[in-house]
């Protein structure tokens, strides 16, 4: 199907007539009877798996599947922080790779993601963080990262709104990466869908998957509320629920789903222009193009599904960025909501062959899946269309839980050990 | 022109007067108004810019859901933005200004948008501002975020202190309204014992200005009445100024009490926070008056009916001289009799209905108000100001037939139920064909712990929306108010608008979200209504979609063709109304954020040059400064000292937790890798905990003090980690082991006597036998010492002779200063946590949190021999089996000596020949601790290097950014007398 490329010209082209003249960003089609592939999921990830399926491996006739709407898991509720300041190496690499990606990501799909590479900084407050982050930048070197040490002066430079010296956790310098940074959520599953669907591929919304059909340890297809569809390859990519899909095709993930707590503030003019973390104190902040300032705290201590806003750790983030931010206390809550995380034992994703054969998953990102998002998608379509994985996604199987070969970034995002 | 009325006004007191100031201005209004009721009274209908077009927009409501009527409020230390002026009281002095223009409010040059709007759909900038790609980051998005954005920021830290209160109650009534008065009175006649939250200064809410008699009398009067009764209940809490901010889990109940924002620096805190649990929350919200979306609904002067009659009735401001009164329903006919009463002239009420015939609109006519049947409004005249309308037939597509003028719009699209506090926790709604409104499905509640339903609504906020339905509705007494004709659900006038209409009829006011982007977003897919949300903007504002989500939500429906319902809502979120970030926090900012853990030696040791080092909550000195030194000076002379004399270290903050029970030495063999349950009274181990991916979590001595009690010694920073983790063990695993646990970390002060005069130290306080024979290494003794009570270790961390004594914490001063006078001629002098770092590394001890990260086991640190052969299993043992975990192709500990003795720098990696398949440069190892070692005069460190241990000699490569390499030698990682013998006297 052609489609209108969206441009300056587009627009005022389209504003003469009252934008009457504009199609569906992605078209809703009924599911066909079988497909090449079929991704279950059609978030960040499930979409761009689809995207990079067919831009890098020609394989085009792909059904995207999905419960509820589009991106409407945390690729819409995160905080849209993009960085790739990982301290393992194959962290570094994906990681790296979907930032990389992200730089090019509108124009590549023609559709403004609004990449904002302006700087990101995580704060040492201690002098155990002083040498993690230390030691961080020096993997970075050789993984090829571009980030760097700065003194509590630059911090202050670069954030004119901190207290670099607060009487409980004084700011003794920071991790940077300049061209971290954050993107428009929302604008990266729509992008990546229009690009799809541009491409022939059909993204089936409000479809729940109620089955998976194997025959002789080889998936067949999957039973639907929208039907019976059969398929050559499965990618399930569904976050949180993971497990039920597995569960359906008869085997376990590692993967336990709790909420991340976030909120924003009402919106205020330009104030911050950078991405700050504070893992000592666990909060971290930006502010969006809207004006509002984006914060994120912690997980709920317990397993659920719910999305909800709890309190608890509301609280201490609060308190732990009017520490770093005094001139946020005068500021509101707007809004507060959950997004459920799914978290795997060493915090890092899985992207990983199944028991069963041309079933493949992609699940784990936990608390940090907006920013892998491009990454994600190039090397779970790598791992689809050759059957294996590749270099990107060599690290990340399921094999390496019963090797007790992890991948743990703990040290690397402050958390305690 | 708005204006105040010579007389009337219910709510303010002529006889106090306020001065105040908008954009510098000098203005009066009167005690008891808003800011809203007093900029209105001194004709200031204009009071912002919108968001994204910067249209100019005036006060449209008198409550909560208002959208434009922010303001930056106050100065300095007490300057807020975004302030919303009708809910904000009128106080003395009150400093206030509109936002988002430049240079003025009256002359904005933002309103180039405004002209532009055709070039300005929703979502335009996803399909443009692409080109070329540096653009976004240097131009676009500098620009987008200048424009955009509201009030100014805060700079000043806040000059105002907040607190937070706690309570419970059976039954929590949020809302104190008619309704929320009727259900408390019942509540509390029960017996229960009831809170009542009200968000504004006064109690019955509306309906003193919709009227109606209850139980008989004028409302005003019943209220007043049921107000008495509740505040003479001592089982009845009321509380004003309080609104109820989110409902969460189990009952909890967050309240927002703007104790002060009224009287500022009058010595309160600003706003309390409540943290309420409930056994049940009756929400008696009330409902929201819709607007209505025509062209030009949102030039300044077009206002909600209810709005006006509030106006009008509680303040006695005229929002304008004359009127025209636009609804679909008769609630609305109230305001045309409220503004004649006032003697204002209505100049005519268009009806979108074909035909009106409720009591209201009877009343109306024989009043000889115009009523205009099947009318709509084809678009509003004016620009900074309405100056008319035009109106046109609702059933056709606008053609004008007739020009009315006026310099208000009263406007009513119909009510809906307030369902915030609902639907917070997951009650489901549904679409109340009749009244056009969602409500609470009473099926379908929010539920508690139990599965029972955790909230009830009542009155408006169930969907009774006239007096008498919601006074059955909350259980009050007999009501009686005029029956009122059906509503017709009218969202957009007229029905057929054409583009240039819709493209100027507003549904989020604030955001700037019109029919018209509605409608877009259906035509490009973004069909579901979380869809339509985020691509428009629609709702995203700081009223959260009050007024405009129904409508936008109607709009798309029709753009789909489909019912309301099917279409849904978007999730309601805390809070209800935004709460400041400051009453959040409470009182735990500047020193008590995180309060600060002191040990008993604390004011001593900044007494003596402490620079501190924060540990956990602890802050220990990093070391003592002299008049004069660095800080390596210090740390140099302090590792010295106690090489060669006697150093203390102030080690209470050093975790100890004691374990004590039946099943305590079965449980400590499960939670350390060493055998602890054989381990004889009087005897230390040093253990090692893993966590159940195998990996170390914490190290320390443990001491077996009796038969069934051992104490465990932690890290500083990881005491209550530890606690936790062993009671999480106990708790969810094994309930029924006999094993009770106590952290003593703060019940006593430990003091570490370190160096070769630590045993003539020891000896001259006296008391106690701590001779080589009487007291070996890893043993312990109880005993009274220099007349204190204490537990005597004999254990070391820095190959020393050492001993570490415990003595109660309230003794902790006196028994260190005791070791200062007495080892005056032994060379006593205290040392902090970096010579301490410094002489366990050169004896080539591990630290945790250096040499682990979480991706360490014991195995790599050559600490096999602290791991139990004997026992069936430990926390991390299975994990440990794992064929990765059980290699000898990992990562191991070594020590390293640079070449030309330099200290190595922090973090760096040893790096390999060639690169991985992804780019990056192979690896070998890395540095875990580096220090210069005074005692050896040149820089150690320890390291993790592949098959390290099996690699004595060679040389490896560490790069120090891009052109630097340093080199090192893998050597043993003992530095300093390897045989022991310092510690072994």
């Amino acid at each position: 199907m052609a489609q209108r490329r969206y441009s300056l010209f587009a627009v005022a082209r389209e504003a003469m007539r009252f934008h009457s003249g504009w199609e569906r960003a992605w078209t809703s089609p009924e599911p066909k009877k079988r497909y090449d592939v079929i991704v279950v999921g059609a978030g960040g990830h499930g979409l761009a798996t689809a995207y990079y399926l067919g831009k890098n491996h020609g394989i085009r006739n792909i059904a995207v599947i999905e419960k509820g709407w589009l991106g409407g898991g945390n690729t819409g509720r995160n905080t849209t922080i993009i960085r790739s300041n990982y301290l393992q190496d194959p962290s570094a690499a994906l990681y790296e790779k979907a930032r990389a990606l992200y730089e090019d990501l509108s124009q590549d799909l023609n559709y403004n993601v609004m990449f904002s590479p302006r700087g990101l900084l995580m704060l040492a407050q201690t002098e155990h963080e002083v040498r993690g982050y230390k030691r961080t930048v020096h993997a970075n070197t050789l993984q090829g990262v571009e980030t760097e040490w700065i003194d509590a002066k630059r911090v202050k430079d670069l954030v004119p709104i901190i207290n670099i010296d607060g009487p409980r956790y004084p700011v003794l310098g920071a991790l940077y990466q300049a061209r971290g940074g954050t993107a428009r959520h929302d604008a990266v599953a729509w992008g990546y869908a229009r690009a799809c669907s541009a491409m022939g591929m059909d993204i089936i919304q409000q479809c729940e998957v109620t089955g998976i059909r194997t025959a002789n340890g080889r998936v067949q297809g999957i039973d639907t509320t929208k039907g019976a569809i059969d398929c050559g390859k499965l990618a399930i990519v569904v976050a949180g629920h993971s497990s039920v899909l597995a569960e359906m095709a008869g085997f376990r993930l590692p993967i336990e789903s709790m909420a991340l707590q976030a909120l924003v503030s009402e919106p205020i003019k330009p104030c911050m222009d950078v991405v700050v973390m504070a893992n000592t104190v666990h909060g971290y902040m930006s502010q969006s193009d809207k004006g509002e300032m984006v914060i994120g705290g912690g997980t709920d201590g317990f397993n659920n599904y719910t999305q909800r806003g709890s309190w608890q750790h509301i609280e201490e983030t609060v308190r732990a960025l009017i520490e770093t931010f005094p001139m946020i206390s005068r500021l509101k809550m707007l809004r507060q909501w959950g997004g459920i995380v799914d978290m795997t034992g060493d915090r890092s994703p899985i992207l990983s062959t199944t028991p069963v054969e041309n079933i493949f998953v992609n699940c784990g990102w936990g608390t940090g899946g907006f920013k892998a998002i491009p990454g994600s998608g190039w090397a779970m379509a790598d791992l689809v269309a050759r059957g294996q994985p590749g270099p990107l996604a060599a690290d990340f199987g399921l094999n390496r839980f019963r090797e007790g070969r992890f991948i743990d970034e703990s040290v690397a995002a402050g958390v305690a050990h | 022109m708005s204006t105040r009325l010579s007389r009337g006004g219910r709510l303010i007191d002529r006889s106090k007067p306020m001065n105040f100031t908008f954009n510098g201005k000098r203005l009066r209004g009167f005690a008891g108004d808003t800011l809203a009721s007093a900029l209105l009274g001194a004709d200031q209908m204009l009071v912002g810019r919108s968001f994204k077009y910067h249209r100019p927009r005036g006060i449209v409501a008198s409550g909560v859901e208002e959208p434009n009527a922010l303001l930056g409020l106050g100065r300095g230390a007490r300057f807020e933005p975004d302030q919303r002026a009708t809910t904000t009281e009128l106080f003395e002095g009150a400093d206030t200004a509109s936002q988002n223009h430049w240079p003025s409010l009256d002359f904005d040059v933002g309103v180039v948008n405004n002209w532009a709007y055709r070039f300005l759909p929703a979502g335009f900038y996803y399909k443009t501002f692409m080109f070329p790609r540096v653009a976004w980051k240097h131009l676009f998005e500098p620009v987008i975020r200048r424009s955009a954005g509201l009030g100014r920021a805060p700079v000043d830290r806040d000059g105002d202190r907040y607190e937070q209160a706690y309570a419970f109650c059976d039954v929590l009534v949020a809302g104190g309204g008619v309704a929320g008065l009727a259900a408390a009175l019942q509540a509390a006649r029960a017996g229960k014992r009831v809170m009542v939250l009200e968000q504004t200064p006064h109690w019955g809410g509306r309906a003193p200005v919709d009227g109606g008699t209850i139980d008989g009398k004028p409302v005003a009067d019943w209220i007043k009445s049921a107000v008495q009764d509740l505040e003479r209940m001592s089982n009845v809490t009321l509380r004003n100024r309080c609104m109820v901010a989110g409902v969460h889990d189990h009952g909890h109940v967050i309240g927002y009490e703007r104790v002060a924002d009224h009287t500022p620096g009058d010595g309160r805190p600003r706003h309390r926070l409540w943290r309420i649990r409930a056994g049940e929350i009756i929400s008696a919200t009330g409902a929201i008056e819709r607007p209505l979306a025509f062209a030009g609904n949102d030039v300044p002067g077009v206002m909600l009916a209810s709005a006006v009659r509030d106006y009008v009735v509680n303040f006695a401001v005229s929002p304008g001289d004359r009127t025209v009164i636009v609804t679909n329903n008769d609630d609305a006919y109230r305001t045309a009799f409220a503004l004649i009463d006032a003697g204002l002239i209505v100049a005519a009420i268009v009806d979108a209905r074909p035909s009106a015939t409720g009591d209201l609109v009877q009343k109306a006519r024989a009043r000889g108000i115009r009523v205009l049947e099947g009318r709509g409004i084809a678009k509003v005249k004016g620009t900074k100001r309405v100056t008319g309308v035009q109106i046109c037939a609702q059933a056709g597509e606008g053609a004008a037939l007739e020009d009315i003028a006026c310099d208000c719009v009263a406007m009513s699209g119909g009510w809906s139920p307030v369902v915030h506090l609902w639907s917070h926790c997951g009650g489901k709604l549904i679409w109340d064909e009749a009244r056009a409104c969602f409500r609470p499905d009473a099926t379908r509640p929010p539920t508690g712990d139990q599965g029972q339903p955790m909230v009830r609504a009542v009155g408006a906020a169930n969907g009774a929306l006239t007096l008498p339905e919601v006074l059955a509705d909350a259980g009050g007494p007999a009501a009686d108010a005029p029956a009122e004709g059906p509503i017709a659900a009218v969202w957009v006038m007229p029905q057929g608008a054409p583009d240039a209409l819709r493209f100027k009829a507003f549904l989020d006011y604030q955001n700037d979200v019109k029919v018209s982007d509605v409608q877009l977003a259906a035509r490009e897919g973004y069909t579901s209504v979380e869809h339509t949300k985020r691509y428009t903007t629609l709702g995203m504002a700081t009223d959260q979609g009050k007024l405009s989500n129904i409508n936008g939500l109607a709009v798309l429906s029709d753009a789909l063709g489909q019912p309301i319902p099917a279409t849904g809502t978007t999730t309601f979120r805390p809070p209800y109304e935004p709460i400041s970030f400051g009453a959040i926090a409470g009182e735990a900012r500047g020193e008590i954020f995180q309060p600060l853990r002191r040990t008993p030696m604390h004011d001593w040791h900044a007494s003596q040059g402490a620079h501190w080092e924060p540990v956990g909550l602890w802050r220990r000195p990093y070391c003592y400064l002299r008049t004069g030194e660095g800080l390596q000076d210090a740390v140099r002379r302090e590792i010295r000292n106690t090489r060669n004399a006697v150093g203390l270290l102030d080690a209470s903050t050093l975790g100890k937790i004691l374990v004590k029970g039946p099943d305590a030495g079965r449980f400590l063999d499960m939670m350390y890798t060493n055998m602890m349950s054989t381990l004889p009274v009087g005897k230390c181990r040093y253990g090692l905990m893993c966590n159940e991916n195998g990996f170390l979590m914490d190290d320390g001595v443990v001491v077996r003090l009796s038969e069934d009690s051992w104490l465990c010694h932690t890290t500083s920073g990881g005491a209550d980690r530890i606690h936790a983790h062993m009671e999480d063990w106990l708790q969810c695993e094994w309930w029924d082991w006999k094993v009770y646990t106590a952290n003593l970390t703060e019940q006593f002060a430990q003091v570490a006597v370190v160096g070769p005069n630590a045993r003539k130290l020891l000896e001259k306080l006296g008391g106690m036998d701590v001779s080589k024979e009487a007291l070996p290494f890893m043993t312990w003794a109880e005993g009274t010492l220099g007349g204190v009570r204490a537990r005597v270790f004999r254990i070391s961390f820095s190959g020393e002779l050492s001993y570490e004594i415990a003595v109660p914490a309230s003794e902790g001063m006196a028994f260190w200063t005791r070791f200062l006078e007495a080892g005056a001629d032994l060379g006593v002098m205290p040392y902090g946590t970096e010579a301490l770092h410094v002489m366990r590394a050169e004896k080539g001890f591990i630290m945790i949190g250096d040499e682990t990260d979480g991706t360490v086991i014991p195995q790599d640190l050559g600490l096999g021999w602290a791991i139990s052969k004997k026992k069936a299993d430990y926390i991390g043992k299975r994990a440990q089996e794992r064929s990765h975990m059980a290699s000898p192709d990992r990562w191991q500990l070594v020590g390293l000596e640079t070449l030309d003795g330099s200290v190595l720098p922090d973090g760096v990696h040893a790096a390999a020949p060639g690169h991985n398949a992804n780019g990056q440069r192979n690896v070998q190892g890395r540095v875990t601790s580096t220090y210069f070692s005074p005692t050896l005069n040149k820089g150690i460190a320890m390291g993790l290097v592949h098959r390290g241990p099996a690699r004595m000699g060679e040389v490896l490569d560490f790069p120090v950014g891009a052109d630097k390499v340093v080199q090192a030698r893998i050597v043993d990682p003992v530095f300093y007398d390897k045989e022991g013998e310092k510690g072994n006297v």
